[in-house]
Order: structure tokens, then sequence, then C-alpha cells
């Protein structure tokens, strides 16, 4: 693998598309659908959000094309991005039969083709690492992401609610991806990070990136880092949030919050999920589902007649301990990769950085 | 002995036949189970205190202990009472019809460190199934063990299932078995009141290794009691219960902050989850 740093204009970037299609990926990328970015199944660079801007804060989402021209990753993430391809919102693990009195299993798996991810951002790519630790044993997750190539674009546009520079998982993208773009204004630096990206970047016979489009790109990515507003706070949060479990803060956040789930919904790293029964009408077989759930619904922490978790006040402080402090200890890291989603599409416009600092702030 | 994970996709399971209904209660009855593959049945293999999913079409899964002994006549009874909407459908089965299985999961009790100690099981509530597989094990290789000290607290005398087991229990040598109930019945020879009422007469060593199951305000109870006695949290243990899903850490419903109880336990020593014990909301 070359640590060799391409330049590929503009008008190639339709060719890096047609190699990967022709080495047998389908694509998905981002494109602007019913006012948001989305990462749906392409075939073009047509499809592809140029010049689309983005606009977010607390409880606030906007996308939409700006004036003509125009760069085509020039927004932050929108809701979704990787984390539905690998763990799928909801599908089925195996299928029951019943037949002259017994019993058959058979395990479902997915069939995901090979699939070109365009676009994907540093904080997905971290979140991704840390879904590869949790579903490292888990059948259909492996199967998914074993088909997955993942072309990252470096982040020059963070959204308002973005922290992923405090977070340490971007703007840019260290590992993780196959091939890697830093979108300049006449075209892309590209690197490869695996064989199969070098494989793709050696076929588009591209010159060497100058000393001036890598130092426009690490202007942007420096630019990207010092905009970002938001910060969670520094030291050991496991312990800090832990010691303050009786903080009167949550009794104060479950006041806003509406237990609705969309953070978790949003987080590229939750990944609680809930098993579903779902028999045939005519009983002949029983299909086995599993489907995302979320710590802030009703049933998470239910076990015969009783929920562990009853109220508002403990869903949402089992949701901020958990991901800025039991994850220490599950995977060594923080379950937080800074994308800002849940801030963006919480529609009460609860903030985890500020939730995390007054919590943090004063006694135990 | 190693615990032998069934297959390798955890979440799959594997048929079984239900070779034995036992009526323990009105509402809580024993599924004496054998995989009908006779390889895996072999192959299977599991410790006291871990858990099975059992799985019925179109009800779906519940974990259940395995109460057996490990070197039982190959042969895997659950213990389950009826409480909702998965467990009554259960209730309805009888010898000869089949289920789905998958385990065992998790971590069942510190086996190896109980040679050769003192064995103290405290337990409330309604029949407590991880701790029966335990008293079970430590009766079959007594020599293995020290004084055994059985304790059990339950809310009305008439609660108590498996009380000729107790009454047997009580007449072994080197055997001591305490019970108490909150209120009692016309022949309850035991202590009326909380489980804390018969610790006075317990004898514990602290060299004991203690194993508590049941609600967990009794646990802490009986844990600061132990640590009173001089019994080292490393040293109690406990079982706990949440909604498990999955069984391999997986679906997240059971985690108690960083812990999954389905992975890490159910089978905790106090040292491990004194931090948020007993804390509502965890």
């Amino acid at each position: 693998m070359s640590e060799q740093r391409k330049f590929m204009p503009n008008a190639r970037l339709d060719d890096l598309l047609a190699q990967l299609t022709r080495a047998g990926f389908q694509l998905i990328g981002p494109q602007l659908q019913e006012g948001a970015i989305v990462y749906r199944p392409m075939t073009s660079v047509a499809e592809l959000p140029l010049g689309v801007r983005d606009s977010q804060a607390p409880g606030r989402y906007r996308a939409a094309r700006g004036e003509e021209g125009g760069r085509w990753f020039a927004w932050a993430n929108g809701p979704q991005a990787l984390k539905p391809l690998t763990f799928a919102p909801r599908e089925p693990m195996w299928r029951a039969v019943a037949a002259e009195g017994r019993l058959h299993f058979a395990a479902v798996l997915p069939e995901m083709p090979p699939t070109a991810v365009i676009g994907v951002r540093a904080c997905d790519l971290a979140a991704l690492a840390i879904q590869d630790r949790h579903f490292a044993d888990e059948p259909a997750y492996q199967a998914r992401r074993r088909q997955l190539l993942l072309v990252a674009v470096n982040c020059s546009h963070p959204a308002a609610t973005c922290f992923c520079a405090s977070t340490g998982d971007g703007p840019a993208a260290s590992s993780g991806y196959d091939l890697l773009l830093d979108e300049l204004d006449e075209g892309f630096v590209v690197a490869a990070g695996s064989e199969a990206g070098a494989g793709i970047l050696a076929l588009l016979n591209l010159t060497d990136a100058d000393p001036t489009q890598l130092e426009e790109a690490a202007a942007l990515l420096g630019r990207a880092a010092a905009v970002q507003q938001r910060t969670l706070p520094a030291g050991d949060l496991a312990a800090t949030l832990f010691a303050r479990l009786d903080h009167l803060r949550w009794d104060e956040v479950a006041q806003r919050c509406l237990a609705c789930a969309n953070c978790t919904q949003v987080c590229p790293t939750c990944f609680c999920h809930s098993h579903q029964e779902v028999p045939a009408l005519d009983g002949s077989h029983s299909e086995h589902y599993r489907e995302w759930d979320s710590c802030f619904s009703e049933g998470h922490s239910y076990i015969h007649g009783f929920k562990v978790r009853p109220d508002i006040r403990t869903r949402y402080r089992q949701w901020l301990t958990h991901k800025l402090g039991g994850w220490q200890r599950q995977f060594g890291r923080s379950g937080c990769v800074g994308c800002g989603r849940c801030i963006t599409w919480c529609p009460a416009g609860i903030d985890i950085t500020e939730e995390a600092r007054a919590i943090c702030a004063g006694e135990p | 002995m190693e615990a032998f994970p069934l297959e390798s996709n955890p979440a799959l399971p594997h048929e079984a036949e239900i070779i034995e209904r036992i009526e323990e209660t009105p509402t809580i009855f024993t599924l004496r189970l054998r995989f009908t593959d006779p390889a895996l049945h072999q192959r299977y293999s599991f410790m006291p205190g871990q858990f099975n999913m059992l799985y019925l079409p179109g009800v779906g899964e519940i974990p259940i202990s395995i109460v057996s002994d490990p070197e039982d006549e190959h042969l895997y009874d659950h213990t389950i009472r009826m409480v909702g909407r998965v467990t009554r459908p259960f209730a309805q089965l009888k010898a000869g019809d089949h289920i789905g299985v998958r385990g065992p999961f998790g971590r069942g009790w510190p086996v190896a460190q109980a040679l050769g100690q003192d064995v103290v099981i405290a337990t409330g509530g309604l029949g407590c199934a991880p701790v029966v597989a335990m008293i079970n094990y430590v009766l079959r290789r007594r020599e293995q063990f020290g004084r055994l000290t059985i304790i059990q607290g339950v809310r009305h005398s008439a609660d108590l299932i498996w009380r000729e087991r107790y009454e047997a229990w009580s007449q072994l040598p080197n055997t001591q078995v305490l019970l108490a109930a909150g209120q009692a019945g016309p022949d309850w020879r035991w202590h009326t009141g909380h489980i804390t009422a018969c610790l006075e007469d317990a004898t514990i060593t602290p060299e004991s290794v203690v194993m508590m199951c049941g609600p967990e305000p009794m646990m802490v109870a009986v844990a600061k009691d132990m640590l009173l006695r001089g019994v080292s949290e490393e040293r109690l243990w406990l079982s706990m219960e949440r909604n498990m899903q999955c069984g391999f850490g997986k679906c997240g419903h059971c985690q108690v902050g960083p812990r999954f109880v389905c992975k890490d336990g159910p089978v905790f020593s106090y040292h491990e989850v004194k931090d948020l014990l007993g804390k509502a909301g965890f």
C-alpha cells in the first residue's frame, strides 16, 4: 500500500466510480433526498450532492442546493450513514419451522453484494471500528461488513453541532478506509488505506499531488477542526459521571427529554437491539427478528412485571453514563465519536456536550 | 470442566425434546430436556449458575437457569415460574414436545474458589433456581467442600418450594439450614421475619464462600452482614437478573453500568458490582 498521495481532477470522479463498478461493487453514496443528505444506492456522479450545503443546530437540520457549482462534499453528516448498512435496523436472524411435532432451525444470513460507500466521514469510521468490535462474533453483521469498501472524505465543512476534534475522531480520517479523499476546488487529493483501495487507485493512473495541493488539504482540515465550538469535558468521564448519579441535572434534563429515542437511532455507535418473534399465520413457521432498540424505550429494562428504569431521568442517565462512561470499560474508549447527530436530531434540542458539562461541574 | 458453547452461531437455537415435565407448585414447573441431536447432546456442558435461552415458536425466548448437575444423567433441567406472556405458554408443554435451546451462557458460580471451603448459600424470594444448582453440586461432591450453610428467606412460608428438600438437607452432616418467612403458616418450624433474622444463628467463618440469589436489597443486606463477619468482598458472590434477549452481550438490555449481566455475569463478585448494586435505575 502506497503512502503516495495522488491528485484526481474533478472530471475524474466519474472514473473512480466507474472503476469501482467495474470491480464489482454496487455504489452507495450521499444524496439529497427529502431535504436531508442520506446514503442510498447510486450509479453516477450526477446523483452526488454537488453544491448542497447544510445548516445544523440543536433540534434543527436543513440541507439544500446552493448556488451553481460548489463542491460535492461541502456538508456535514446527515441522520445516517454507515450503521444501517452493517447493523440493519430490522432483519431476520433465523427461522424455526415446525413439522410433525419437530422443530427445525435455520440461520438467515443477509446477502449483500460487494458495496462501495462513497463519502464516509471520520466520525463514522471511528464508530464503525467500535461496532466491528461489538459485533465481532455476530454472523449477520460480519456477512455485511465483509462486503464493504469504504471511500472516505475528510470533513471540510463540519456542522455547528459537530465536536469530533474534541473526541479525537475527526475531522481527518486516520484509519479504517480503503480510499481517502480531500476535496479541493479543482479536484481531490487521494490516498489508499488498504490493498483493495491501492488497487483501485492504481487503475486511475493519477499524478502525484503537488505540495500546494497537500498544503491546501491540510489547511482545510485545520480549519475544520478550529471552527468546532462544542467539546466534551476533559478527564475521566466514567469516574466523574458515575460519581454524580444523584446530580440534580438528571432531573432537569428529564423535564426536557421526550424519551423519543431519536438520539439513539441516529447515534452511529448505539448497538441495542430487541428480539422479536414473527409467527406465520398458519403456525407452520416463525421468524426471529432483531430490531434496533433504545434505552429510552419503556420495555428496554423490563423484567417480569418490573421496569429497572421506569422514568425518563433514569433512562437519560443510563444513556449518558453508558455512552461516555461505561463504554470506556467495555471498549477501551468513549462511545461518542463527536458526530453531533444526537444534538441535531433531538426534537428538544438537548445537547450532549452541554449536559455532560453541567453534570461534571460542581459537587458530586 | 469448561463450559462448551453449542455452535459457532450463538444466536441460533437447537431442537430439544422435553423428556419430563415436573409440576413443582401450581405456578412453578421444571422441564427436563435432551437435545435431539445425539452428538450435540454429548458435546454440551455447563456449570452451575449458567443459563440457557429456551425458545417456543411463535412465543419467543426466555433465559432460564440450568438447575441440574453438570454430570447428571445428561438431561438438562430448567425450573420456570409462570409470570408473563412468554412463560405461560411454556407451562402448557408436556413430555414429548419440542422446543429450542441455545447456551449455556454467562459465568456460573465460583466452583473453583469454593473447593475445600465452607460454602454459604443465601437466597430470598420464590425458589431460586441458580443456587439450587449449586447446592446440588456441593451435596453431590460433599467431601470436596467444607461446611454448607443454606439460608433462605421467603415472604410467606407457603411460598417455599422444595420444602421437603430443605428438611432433608437440614439432616445432613456438616450442613446447616436456616429458613425465615415474613409470614408463617401453622406448620412452620423455622424463623419468622426477615432473612437477616436467621443470620444470627448462622456459623460463618471469614474463609467462607458466600453465594446469593434473590432481590437485590436482600443480597445487599446479607452481604453487609457477611462483611461484618470478616468475609472479604471477593468471596461474596451474587446472581443478578436483568432483561436478557441475546445471551451473549450484544443486545444491550442487561447492562448494569459497564457490565453485561448475561456475559460478564449473571454471577458477580460483590466487589465487582457493589457500586451500582441496589442503585435504582441500574
